[in-house]
């Protein structure tokens, strides 16, 4: 798995609604992961949001793949947990990974019926707290998890051959990966969190 | 209750065993159906209920309503583009804000992408697999597979090679264990009826348009400035044109212009040489399904419109696809619909878990309310976290019911056709006419479970070459000098009244979808959305009106009601998607839905 040619397409994907709470978790992470590092041509940081089915052409076209998600392991709020290759559609089995009906399992499943999907995989999981806050932020447990996780992603890039560099100073609004006040700082600033 | 006779004119009797499936799987977003089947396992009552909560509105509340579309388009994975779309004309309706010819016809383009991809994939990915058996597939013999694709189409996939490969994955994948996007299916039910060939034809075509959405996205990209989740601006479209740019970011150059021309005729190749002959073969063998799950459709079907062929012109002097109602039958006239009309649209809660002044009254959209009110009728069998059977008497579904004129509505590719054929719309009734000949059916077969999947591939035809028509009208306006996108005159607030209100709409592939929106010193001030799966599955109204999923379902004779295809196929063909008109309370792990026989 180690020490891959620098071609290989890498795709880091968030996944996970917004809207609800902890459920954003994985769009988060990959939105600070894209304001936070730059990377090599070869490498595509999606916001991959609830797209389930639609997600599949972006998966098979890749050959590792980090994936940032909102999981229910059934351990503490906040709790990180990666697996790897393998075990990611095995784990995935176990619960939804999202509350779609299209779990990440059928893309992971569709992309390999297609004879393609990526060979490296690892999935970057963050326990949930609350899930019902509709319209809610990351909860604190959860969102302490996003610092961990950017490290825990860059290392495996590294393991792929591919070294995300850090920004001189994060991207500004406008540059990131969610626009139009649905970027983190935006979002959270909404009226109805401080008003209401 | 026992026996009773709907407003509406459907019989419903309950005392018959009752059958929960729980959730409804391969839709997007919870939904829970209960029916009670009699002696002879005929559907004699049926309830839909969507068990979820949702409250968008709270959110938008006090946002730049230049922004509503970013946060609407993140309801759902499935139909981010129809939300954008729909709030970007509901603010331009509240500001008076009219779009250039070019952001008409671009928005138009990417909602024609959009029917023809989202019909794609539900036809192939979510519905297919209701009518096609991929376990009986694996005995095929690829020899008799090719012949049978080459007699029904010319599509060039076909060589017995081919089908001898795909098999041999297939079976690989099967016997793996994860059968992945293929579990939850009833293989082998007795309601099957494909030969095992057809089987194999229609699961290579399932891969071959999984495999092309990875090009038809592309379109969305080149307008919309990236996929996922493309951009969109009130005023126009984000993308300048600029035919002579190479390569920057976001701009609308020749270079990208063909691209998109020759995606456009690989989705036209696409539909035209292997959906609508699919459609075709499949039907042919389900030809009884002329005979059930028409429901609502034959009586009261409702569209807004849409594809405007001339910018800012919302009247079906414009709308491609047209907008009416057709109510109680009557096909000679089709009424006017206008979203802002008090008496027109509105949402009844009586039977939802939602709390009005008067629950016996309806609201319009723009005086809607959504205050949560969850409480069990006292009919209901089980406990509020293990309900046997929900009490349809009392508050039963998380959706509330909307109603035009206090009628219940179908929404959706069938009620769209079915207005464009009461209307004389040549572009739609010709290619109906054709399908019922070929299959050999009557006009009222269109009233039915058959006729909404075949209405459905029918409109991704339509789309696919509306598709074509859109651009070259953009190509036809660039080589006129006409490169305007955005109207930008009241982009800034300032230019804003204090007090604004608006109503847009949209077809969105699943049917008619409407958003409302009242701005105050510039913010939002309130925002209320009328999704297409709140029409067609909601609960009873006040007068005890039942709707489109509950009618549907009604008289379908099941093979076995311990696994109930039968109603998956109904269900599906309305294409379902409660993403938006729900919202999880509490998320479960299950995989497999649940189905209990009382």
């Amino acid at each position: 798995m180690c020490c891959a040619p620098r071609s290989r397409r890498v795709l880091v994907l968030g996944i996970g609604n917004i809207l609800w709470a902890d459920e954003g978790f994985g769009v988060r992470a990959v939105e600070e992961f894209h304001r936070r590092f730059a990377c090599p041509e070869n490498v595509t940081v999606m916001d991959g949001g609830t797209q389930g089915l639609y997600l599949v052409p972006h998966v098979a076209a890749a050959d590792a793949l980090v994936v940032f998600d909102a999981v229910d392991y059934g351990l503490d709020p906040g709790s990180l947990m990666l697996v790897h290759d393998d075990e990611v559609p095995k784990f995935a089995g176990i619960r939804k990974m999202s509350l779609h009906q299209t779990g990440f399992q059928e893309v992971l499943s569709a992309a390999q019926l297609l004879g393609s999907g990526p060979k490296s995989l690892l999935l970057i999981g963050c326990q949930p707290l609350d899930l019902e806050d509709w319209g809610g932020p990351l909860t604190p447990p959860v969102r302490a998890q996003i610092e961990p996780t950017l490290a825990a992603a860059c290392a495996a890039l590294r393991q792929w051959g591919i070294a995300p560099a850090p920004r001189a100073a994060p991207l500004a609004v406008g540059e990131g990966l969610l626009g139009h006040s649905t970027d983190h700082d935006a979002y959270e600033r909404r009226p109805a969190a401080t008003g209401i | 209750m026992t026996v009773v006779t709907t407003p509406n004119g459907f019989k419903l009797d309950n005392s018959g065993r009752r059958v929960v499936v729980d959730p409804v799987t391969r839709i997007e977003g919870h939904l829970r159906l209960e029916v009670n089947v009699d002696d002879k396992n005929v559907i004699r009552n049926a309830v839909s209920t969507g068990t979820m909560f949702r409250g968008l509105e709270i959110i938008l509340r006090g946002r730049d309503p230049r922004d509503a579309w970013a946060f609407t388009q993140r309801i759902c994975g499935v139909c981010t583009g129809v939300h954008a779309i729909t709030s970007v004309r509901t603010v331009e309706d509240a500001l008076g804000i009219a779009i250039p010819d070019n952001a008409n016809i671009i928005r138009n383009l990417m909602h024609a992408t959009l029917y023809a991809q989202d019909h794609l994939v539900h036809f192939y990915h979510l519905h297919a697999l209701d009518w096609v058996d991929v376990v009986s597939a694996l005995s095929a013999d690829a020899k008799k597979t090719s012949r049978l694709a080459q007699a029904v189409s010319s599509w060039p996939l076909s060589s017995p090679g081919y089908f001898r490969d795909l098999q041999t994955r297939l079976k690989k994948f099967v016997e793996s264990g994860q059968l992945g996007p293929f579990k939850n299916g009833y293989w082998g039910h007795p309601a099957y009826k494909l030969p095992p060939e057809a089987n194999l034809m229609a699961v290579a075509h399932y891969l071959e348009a999984l495999d092309f959405q990875k090009d038809i996205v592309k379109i969305q990209t080149v307008f919309g400035g990236k996929n996922p989740h493309p951009d969109w601006i009130v005023g126009g479209v984000p993308s300048a044109i600029n035919v002579d740019g190479s390569g920057a970011v976001g701009a609308i150059n020749m270079e990208r212009l063909n691209l998109v021309g020759k995606i456009i005729d690989d989705t036209i190749a696409f539909i035209d040489q292997v959906y609508i002959p699919d459609l075709l073969a499949v039907a042919s063998f389900y030809k009884d399904w002329a005979n059930w799950g028409g429901g609502l459709s034959s009586m009261n079907v409702l569209a807004y419109g849409d594809f405007p062929d001339i910018a800012n012109d919302y009247t079906n002097k414009s709308l491609l696809l047209p907008r009416g109602a057709i109510v109680g039958g009557n096909l000679k006239e089709v009424q006017e619909v206008d979203l802002k009309d008090p008496g027109q649209i509105q949402e009844f809660v009586s039977h939802s878990w939602y709390h009005y002044p008067d629950d016996q009254k309806g609201l319009h959209p723009f005086n809607g309310i959504t205050e949560p009110n969850f409480a069990l009728g006292p009919n209901t069998k089980g406990t509020k976290t293990d309900i046997k059977a929900i009490d349809e008497g009392a508050k039963y579904s998380w959706l509330k019911a909307p109603r035009f004129k206090g009628q219940a509505m179908e929404v959706g590719p069938l009620a769209r056709w079915v207005v464009g054929y009461a209307l004389g719309r040549e572009d739609i009734k010709e290619p109906v006419d054709a399908v019922l000949k070929k299959l050999n059916v009557p006009v009222t077969a269109l009233f039915s479970t058959l006729g909404r999947t075949a209405a459905r591939g029918l409109e991704c035809q339509w789309a696919a070459h509306r598709m074509k028509h859109f651009y070259n009208k953009l190509i036809a306006n660039i080589k006129n000098g006409n490169l305007s996108t955005a109207n930008v005159a009241k982009w800034e607030p300032s230019t804003w009244p204090n007090e604004a209100k608006g109503a847009g709409f949209c077809e969105a592939p699943r049917g008619a979808l409407g958003h409302w929106i009242k701005i105050k010193d510039t913010k939002i001030d309130s925002y209320q959305i009328v999704v297409p799966t709140t029409w067609n599955g909601s609960p009873r109204d006040p007068a005890g009106n039942i709707g489109a999923f509950e009618a549907a379902l009604l008289d379908t004779p099941m093979a076995d009601p311990e696994k109930p295809l039968e109603i998956l196929r109904t269900i599906h063909s309305f294409d379902p998607c409660l993403a938006c008109s729900t919202h999880v309370i509490s998320p479960d792990g299950r995989e497999m839905a649940a189905v209990k026989v009382r």
